[in-house]
């Protein structure tokens, strides 16, 4: 019945689109589709927590003594990276892919929505989904598990909100040498193995060697690692923050270089 | 029911003769152009001088120059490989000519997409939408991302795909794969529309319905360019056209100018015991065997010619059949004409 009203010839208010309104239409569009991608949704929920209970159990064998972490807090945190790297990194590979190779990001591109706008726009559900996984293992750390509630939650939420767009550029970047979406399972495996065992995921950088720990902290992760940690358990003494920042920072900058340079739209035939 | 309502609106508005012969029901009054402030002035499309090539060096249009006025409906023939796609590309801003200026509504369609792109509408010949969304919820994302959006309902109702509303991507055939996709061009109301091979994949009567929608659209002051190879779809919409063969425009015009260059045909079989040789002097006849061809710009006088020849030698000319040039006849001319040129053959 309602029908008939909208179709109704009234002198029509020609609408002009805003950024936020096709980003929000994008984002709906992909949040609907990530909830009918089962294997997704399961693999984004169980993934990270057992990755918290595995590691935990191989952190009850380090000697976690000059590190100053709990073993519960250690845990967490890692498993927070893993979130990160889940639901945005490889969710976001094999989500870039899919519409590339379904034509939808080239018939995307005919319209009025902008480049930047469609590779966010199809993050959004993903970069809420790391962020509310994030959230929820803070307050279980803290509820459940003796560990601080966040001592800075301004620069927690900084290291969060960096390693997601951080993530989705990389995404996009390991997209253009990601042929099928079967692929993506293979070639997001070396980012997520580097960051797992030299950004602080699985064991603290602290109690690797010296040189070993500050080679590590060049790598991808560990600077938005070292602020998501230091947000939420406290700056330990002599951390270089603005280091970690501007090492996430860089990488991000680069990582947009390249996804504005190579970056591919159309399927790779 | 809104259905039967907004039928009876739609007979009020269009007339049931008008409707009667298109199958899908069309909300009334909602294909009017839009209101733009602008007044119209100039041609919809300008290129001149345009070149593409892809990296490795092919390339693919190799300056060619055209004009699109406002309302017109203009189509892009040619053999696949023609260039045609390279050449639709460039007038949607997807992709800078090399060389040559564009204007589509008076802005650079690459260089100015923000202007250009909320008053165009564009249909490629290959694109997609993702698998697990319903036809109704593609229409509805496609809607956030256009100004001046038609309601979802409406637009699928516009390509005879309300029925389908509810039903995913992946599960809707090719044909209604392409009407999605054409609800989508249409969404925004658009001045201009770019049309690449908009029928491929339907049947006759989806194909059918299709053009009868595009006159509609037509009827209401929207700029089609289209591309087919299709000749009939050309002939039955366009009013005017370009022949592409390897990145050129051949010949342009309109129908009629495009098939008055070419000669007509007359064709029959001699009886046994007559030689083409007794055939009139003013007649050029090739024959191949008893089977005569005659190639002529003056349909008329070379067929009494013929006829009063016949008659007076009591020749009988089997199989005689006589007509002027087609769209076709000219389009395999050219490709033939072109590609000997070339010193390549062509069946």
């Amino acid at each position: 019945m309602t029908t008939a009203t909208t179709t109704t010839p009234t002198t029509t208010v020609r609408t002009t689109t805003t950024a936020r309104g096709r980003l929000m239409a994008l984002g709906r569009a992909e949040m609907t589709l990530l909830a009918r991608n089962r294997t997704a949704v399961i693999v984004a929920l169980l993934v990270p927590s057992a990755m918290i209970v595995a590691m935990k159990s191989t952190l009850e064998q380090v000697d976690l003594g000059g590190t100053g972490l709990t073993v519960a807090a250690a845990a967490l945190t890692g498993g927070i990276g893993t979130v990160l790297i889940q639901a945005v990194y490889m969710n976001l590979v094999a989500a870039y892919v899919a519409r590339r190779e379904d034509l939808v990001l080239k018939r995307l591109r005919t319209g009025e929505v902008s480049d930047g706008e469609i590779l966010t726009g199809t993050a959004l559900p993903s970069a809420a989904l790391a962020l509310t996984q994030s959230v929820l293992i803070i307050v279980t750390g803290a509820a459940f598990f003796g560990v601080t509630a966040p001592r800075r939650p301004e620069l927690l939420l900084a290291g969060l909100l960096l390693a997601v767009v951080l993530l989705t550029a990389l995404a996009a970047v390991t997209s253009i040498v990601t042929r099928t979406v079967q692929t993506a399972q293979l070639t997001t495996l070396p980012l997520f193995l580097v960051s797992m065992m030299g950004s602080g995921l699985f064991v603290p950088l602290e109690i690797f060697p010296g040189p070993l720990a500050s080679a590590c902290e060049f790598l991808p992760l560990t600077g938005v690692m070292t602020l998501v940690r230091s947000g939420w358990l406290g700056v330990p003494e002599g951390a270089d923050l603005l280091g970690a920042a501007l090492t996430g920072l860089v990488w991000t900058a680069l990582a947009v270089f390249a996804v504005q340079r190579w970056f591919r739209w159309d399927p790779r035939r | 029911m809104a259905f039967a309502v907004l039928q009876r609106y739609m007979t009020f508005v269009m007339g049931s003769d008008d409707s009667s012969h298109c199958s899908w029901s069309c909300p009334g009054g909602n294909l009017e152009s839009m209101t733009s402030d602008e007044i119209p002035q100039g041609p919809a499309i300008e290129v001149d001088g345009v070149r593409r090539s892809y990296a490795g060096g092919f390339e693919a249009v190799t300056g060619i120059s055209f004009s699109v006025a406002r309302g017109e409906l203009f189509a892009l023939l040619g053999t696949n490989g023609a260039g045609k796609t390279s050449t639709v590309e460039l007038l949607e801003g997807l992709a800078r000519p090399d060389s040559g200026a564009i204007r589509v509504l008076g802005h650079d369609p690459y260089a100015d997409r923000a202007a250009v792109r909320p008053r165009i509408g564009v249909m490629l010949q290959e694109g997609g939408f993702p698998s697990d969304l319903t036809a109704a919820e593609t229409v509805r994302m496609w809607a956030g991302c256009t100004s001046g959006a038609r309601p979802t309902a409406e637009a699928l109702e516009l390509v005879g795909l309300g029925h389908r509303a509810g039903v995913r991507v992946k599960q809707l055939s090719g044909g209604e794969r392409r009407r999605l996709d054409l609800a989508l061009a249409l969404l925004g109301r658009p001045e201009v529309l770019f049309l690449d091979e908009p029928t491929i994949g339907l049947d006759a009567e989806g194909r059918r319905d299709t053009w009868e929608l595009v006159r509609r659209l037509k009827e209401d002051g929207i700029t089609v360019l289209l591309t087919t190879h299709y000749l009939e779809e050309a002939e039955a919409l366009a009013d005017r056209l370009a022949i592409m063969h390897r990145g050129r425009i051949v010949t342009t015009g309109s129908t009629a100018e495009v098939t008055a260059a070419r000669p007509a045909r007359i064709r029959f079989e001699l009886p046994a015991g007559v030689a083409p040789g007794h055939l009139p002097l003013g007649l050029r006849a090739a024959a191949e065997g008893r089977r005569v061809e005659i190639r002529t710009h003056r349909l008329q006088e070379s067929l009494t010619e013929l006829l009063c020849w016949a008659a007076e030698s009591n020749v009988p000319l089997t199989g005689l059949d006589a007509r002027s040039a087609s769209l076709e006849e000219a389009f395999l001319d050219i490709a033939k004409s072109a590609a000997e040129a070339e010193g390549v053959t062509v069946s």
